[in-house]
């Protein structure tokens, strides 16, 4: 037996309220106790906060700036080749696009574009995943052999293909971006949810329930879903990103969000063939994606390492013997707590 | 197998009336809570393939009767494997059964549709084993302690707040942490918690499915003590399992042990610690390690041989042969019914061929070590 | 000089959530042929203790001093200690499933372990070794089971292969954490016999740590009662059993169903056990004690010499004279208790009253 998780768990059974402390601690509490300690995690929300503000406060910057997101200046906003403007030319903080608008506020507009889509495509996809993995898992039988082989067709697609395609025959415009990248979404969330849920109607407390009376719609949702939220946060905060990639590619395939209203995929795609003369066009929409993507995928990481305290208390026993200078040591506890044959001389196991 | 609920209930023989104090097996049926006639449960194995062809069994429980008295206390023993819990939860209505019957006071309630099954869920309740996994992590204590008054409709709001904290001090545990989680508690707490969950209904059945053997020894008595406190104030009757014979000893009017699926032996509980007729009733008890040097070096262990064999395909005949010390031919060949032996009275019941008779010593004949 | 010899042992492991106190000075011997129980209820720090000797606690502040045949397996470097372990001193946990990896058939584990430190070993000798151990500890047909994997074994055969596997070297001492916990009574019952036949045959000194005082009353011939990281009570097993003096020792005794049988009630220790970040002041059974006195809450007792010869030790202010079982032994416990309390304020009563099983006097 590993003595890091032994110890964590006899440190989380110590790991009571004092006594005056008479209103319970919720997992939140401790996860966000956890979370707050975390530097990355913090600074992601940060981030996370300032894009989600500019956003929200585009049309602020236009009445600033005075820079529609659909206005072309060919005067100020395009050189005398036809080159877009560089950054801080003209009033353009972050230069002009090609047609000579406003890169900056196209950007802003784009990032709402992508939130609104990460936002909600995550929202359908959390909500059917979770539903169609407790029924799966709860109910098992032929309900689940369905639900499960229609989970796997749906993960098995050729989804870029398939995505293309449906933009193609439905014509491109917002909502069949959210409806297709949903679609594509629950399936991962849906199919952890199962697993999650066949393991938990194991638990005894759901024979508790039962033994009760329950009703299996109130054991789903009473008692296991609230144990589910935990992992589908994780989940849905690692989706966000992937959902904002996703709705970059289509626009910049010219299959999502058409011109001239802006993404950050259309703005790339017509970026790209100005990167020798304009490199601002491609570097700054790029790095709002990458900037927005990254905070969620590391937000993501910081929630599951706070919900699980065991890994933080690994963590921690490691900086600890690092700063000791120790580190040997763990190697071989490792070795011996997994009985390792590699390292039969540690513990006799 | 599937009786009417509307049938009346079977005679009550004799012969299966266990958990009968003697010089009281004359008492009237009204005396008996629960009566267990012929029970099987198998649990079907199937192939991990696409159509999950059943490819075998695995037989938990195998014709067993037994019955609960009102008030009194069922002990049942054995060991991993022996079926006990499973046998608990087909009581308890939360696995079907694959034949046989269940009746609770005069009603059928075997494989009954959860509707039907809901007003004896009121009578019937369970202490779980593992007090870490049977409280819902998530959740309050309140809200779990409540929660069988929110699925039965019985109380709601202050109401419900109210008899929550009246349970949470009858079973020792601060109203005041009605909003606190159960990881907040520690072991013995949260056993406490369960109890109390377990009696919001006023039930007349407690299946307590080794609601002790997770505990430290000193907490471990605590939780026994509310035990038997609770049956005195409000009369209930427990079938308690557990692997713990002392403990089994202290709780139980009469105690049932079963192998493999079986029942070896049932009856009061005196005769059973004291003169077992089943060598396997003797081989458990000789086992148990006791907490006294001087009665440890002097006590002659009988040492089983090999584990106890699967339960998918059980021994023929009796099913402990493969492991008895005083097996003979019959025994793998009939199955011994399970019948007053030796003259014993018939509220004690032994399931062997060759029960063991008075005075005879098994240690001797236990010493056959392993090749 | 005894075999093992440790001093003031300490640890102590930092968390997000304070520092838990697992070992808090404990000191102890164990002879060649000797076997030590260790007795203690979770978060004792018993598992902890054993597992700091054997240099298998990562992240822990270490402080003290572990002898083992002359050698501090507190400060060797890591490359000795490995050789070490296994070798000198071996280890059979409670989970034989943690232990023995799944992938790899257990002949061929216990043969690698042997040649990882005999190289002059073969293979073909390491398996007929491994056959000859499987045989010892009682594995029907080993020629045939060596190359089972160990999900073919029953639960106490694992257990059997852990023990050939702790033999294979002829280590100097063997600790067994908890080894039977996990099997059923008849099982148990084996492994238990395997065990003290062993330890006959081969003088290897055995620590047996274990919650269960029946098995210690079954196998130890020294036994030491942990509480809170402590040792509160060592003794001979005679003197544990039938000459207690802790309360806490005595509490465990009477809270065995099986020692007051005829009672209708069960005399449990009252309270829960403390945290291990939050410990209590004084002595730190103090607010589960019955005998509690001023000084209790004050001062932390130290383990001192209780019976004749010295080597019956506890760690409570209460005179040796209280030492038992009996009746007159509780006479002198009240007696201390009484006077004690006596020329004392009415509060240190106040802290104890209250219903015994009320809980919420700590809150573990």
């Amino acid at each position: 037996m590993s003595i890091a998780t032994e110890f964590a768990a006899e440190a989380h059974a110590t790991e009571s309220a004092p006594e005056q402390a008479i209103e319970g601690r919720s997992q939140w509490y401790l996860t966000w106790r956890r979370l707050r300690h975390d530097r990355v995690a913090v600074g992601s929300v940060v981030v996370i906060l300032i894009i989600t503000l500019l956003a929200i406060a585009a049309p602020l910057f236009v009445s600033l700036t005075h820079h529609p997101p659909d206005s072309t200046y060919p005067l100020t906003g395009t050189t005398a080749a036809g080159l877009p403007v560089a950054p801080g030319v003209h009033g353009f903080w972050l230069g002009t696009d090609d047609v000579g608008r406003d890169l900056f506020i196209r950007i802003l507009y784009g990032a709402r574009v992508s939130l609104f889509v990460g936002v909600v495509t995550t929202a359908i996809a959390a909500a059917a995943g979770v539903s169609m993995g407790l029924i799966a898992g709860y109910f098992g039988g032929w309900v689940d052999a369905v639900l499960a082989r229609f989970i796997d067709a749906v993960l098995a697609f050729p989804y870029v293909v398939l995505a293309l395609a449906l933009a193609v025959v439905l014509g491109p415009s917002l909502p069949v971006i959210i409806g297709v990248i949903s679609f594509f979404s629950w399936a991962a969330i849906s199919r952890i949810v199962r697993g999650q849920t066949l393991s938990l109607k194991e638990k005894e407390f759901v024979e508790a329930a039962r033994s009760l009376g329950a009703s299996p719609w109130r054991i789903m949702f009473l008692d296991i879903l609230p144990n589910l939220l935990a992992p589908v946060l994780v989940l849905a905060t690692l989706a966000i990103p992937q959902a904002i990639v996703f709705e970059a590619t289509l626009s910049y395939l010219g299959l999502g969000i058409q011109q001239p209203t802006p993404s950050w995929g259309n703005i790339l795609a017509e970026a790209q063939n100005f990167y020798q003369e304009a490199w601002w066009f491609v570097v700054f929409p790029a790095a709002a994606l990458l900037i927005t993507t990254l905070a969620f995928n590391l937000l993501g990481d910081g929630i599951r390492d706070a919900m699980d305290p065991r890994t933080e208390r690994v963590f921690a026993a490691g900086r600890k013997r690092r700063r000791r200078g120790r580190a040997p040591a763990r190697t071989v506890a490792v070795t011996a707590a997994a009985g390792g044959p590699e390292q039969p001389s540690s513990a006799a196991s | 197998m599937s009786v009417g609920a509307g049938d009346p209930p079977p005679q009550h023989d004799a012969g299966v009336a266990v958990g009968v104090p003697p010089g009281s097996s004359d008492a009237g049926t009204d005396d008996i809570l629960v009566r267990v006639d012929n029970l099987v449960k198998y649990f079907p194995i199937r192939s991990a393939e696409l159509f999950r062809r059943t490819v075998g069994q695995v037989h938990a429980v195998d014709d067993v009767s037994l019955t609960i008295r009102r008030g009194q206390t069922l002990g049942l023993v054995g060991e991993t494997g022996s079926g006990k819990s499973t046998l608990a939860r087909c009581i308890a209505g939360l696995i079907p059964v694959t034949s046989g019957r269940v009746w609770f006071e005069d009603r059928q309630i075997t494989n009954l549709s959860r509707r039907k099954m809901q007003p004896f869920r009121r009578e019937i309740q369970m202490i779980f084993q593992d007090p870490y996994g049977s409280l819902n992590p998530r959740r309050r204590v309140g809200s779990i302690i409540g929660e069988p008054f929110a699925i039965h409709g019985l109380a709601s709001g202050a109401d419900r707040k109210r008899r929550v904290q009246e349970l949470m001090e009858r079973v020792g545990l601060n109203p005041e942490h009605y909003n606190r989680f159960p990881a907040e508690f520690s072991g013995g707490q949260r056993q406490r918690i369960g109890v109390a969950r377990a009696l919001a209904l006023r039930p007349k059945l407690i299946i307590c499915d080794e609601p002790v053997s997770a505990l430290d020894v000193s907490i471990q008595a605590q939780v026994l003590n509310l035990l038997a406190d609770l049956q005195d104030d409000y009369g209930l009757s427990y079938l308690f399992i557990a692997h713990d014979l002392d403990v089994v000893r202290h709780v139980s009017n009469s105690v049932a042990v079963m192998y493999l699926g079986r029942l070896a032996e049932v009856g009061p509980k005196a005769p059973i610690y004291e003169a077992p007729r089943h060598p396997y009733t003797a081989a458990l008890l000789s086992a148990a390690p006791a907490a006294d040097p001087e009665s440890a070096a002097q006590r002659q262990r009988i040492i089983l041989v090999g584990d106890i064999p699967s339960p998918i395909n059980p021994p023929s005949g009796c099913r402990f042969h493969p492991r008895c010390p005083k097996a003979r031919d019959l025994c793998a060949e009939a199955e011994p019914a399970l019948e007053p032996r030796l003259g014993d009275p018939d509220t004690h019941l032994t399931a062997c061929h060759f029960p063991i008779e008075a005075g005879e010593s098994l240690a001797a004949a236990g010493r056959r070590e392993t090749p | 000089m005894s075999l093992l010899e440790v001093t003031d042992l300490r640890v102590s492991f930092p968390t997000a959530d304070g520092v838990v106190q697992a070992v808090r000075g404990v000191s102890f011997t164990v002879e060649a042929g000797q076997t030590l129980g260790i007795v203690g209820e979770s978060g004792s720090g018993k598992t902890v203790l054993t597992q700091t000797l054997l240099r298998l606690t990562p992240g822990g502040d270490i402080s003290g001093e572990a002898r083992f045949d002359g050698i501090d397996l507190l400060a060797i470097p890591d490359e000795d200690m490995r050789r070490v372990r296994g070798a000198q001193i071996a280890v059979i946990f409670q989970d034989p499933l943690t232990s023995l990896h799944p992938l790899f058939r257990v002949g061929w584990q216990i043969s690698e372990m042997i040649r990882a430190h005999d190289k002059s070993v073969s293979k073909r000798q390491g398996r007929a070794l491994a056959i000859d151990l499987l045989g010892r500890v009682g594995i029907p047909q080993p020629q045939q089971r060596v190359d089972d994997y160990p999900h073919q074994f029953s639960g106490g055969m694992r257990q059997r292969a852990m023990i050939a596997m702790a033999l294979a070297l002829s280590p100097k001492m063997i600790i067994a954490d908890e080894p039977t916990t996990a099997l059923d009574a008849t099982v148990q019952a084996q492994i238990l016999e395997l065990l003290l036949e062993l330890q006959r045959e081969s003088g290897t000194a055995l620590i047996m740590i274990t919650h269960d005082l029946g098995v210690v009353a079954d196998i130890a011939d020294e036994v030491m009662v942990m509480y809170a990281g402590r040792a509160a009570e060592k003794g001979s097993k005679h003197e544990i059993f039938y000459e207690p003096h802790h309360p806490y020792t005595k509490g465990l005794l009477e809270s065995i169903p099986n020692s007051s049988a005829g009672a209708d009630r069960l005399k449990p220790i009252s309270g829960q056990p403390p945290s291990l970040i939050n410990l209590p002041t004084g002595c730190k059974f103090h607010p589960r004690c019955i005998y509690v006195m001023d000084r209790c809450v004050r001062e932390e007792p130290p383990l001192v010499a209780v019976g004749g010869d010295g080597w019956h030790r506890s760690a409570c202010w209460l005179p040796p004279a209280a030492a038992g079982l009996g009746s007159q032994a509780e006479e002198a416990r009240r007696k201390v208790v009484n006077k004690a309390r006596d020329g004392e304020a009415a509060q240190v009563a106040a802290s104890i009253s209250g219903s015994p099983d009320a809980e919420g006097q700590v809150i573990a």
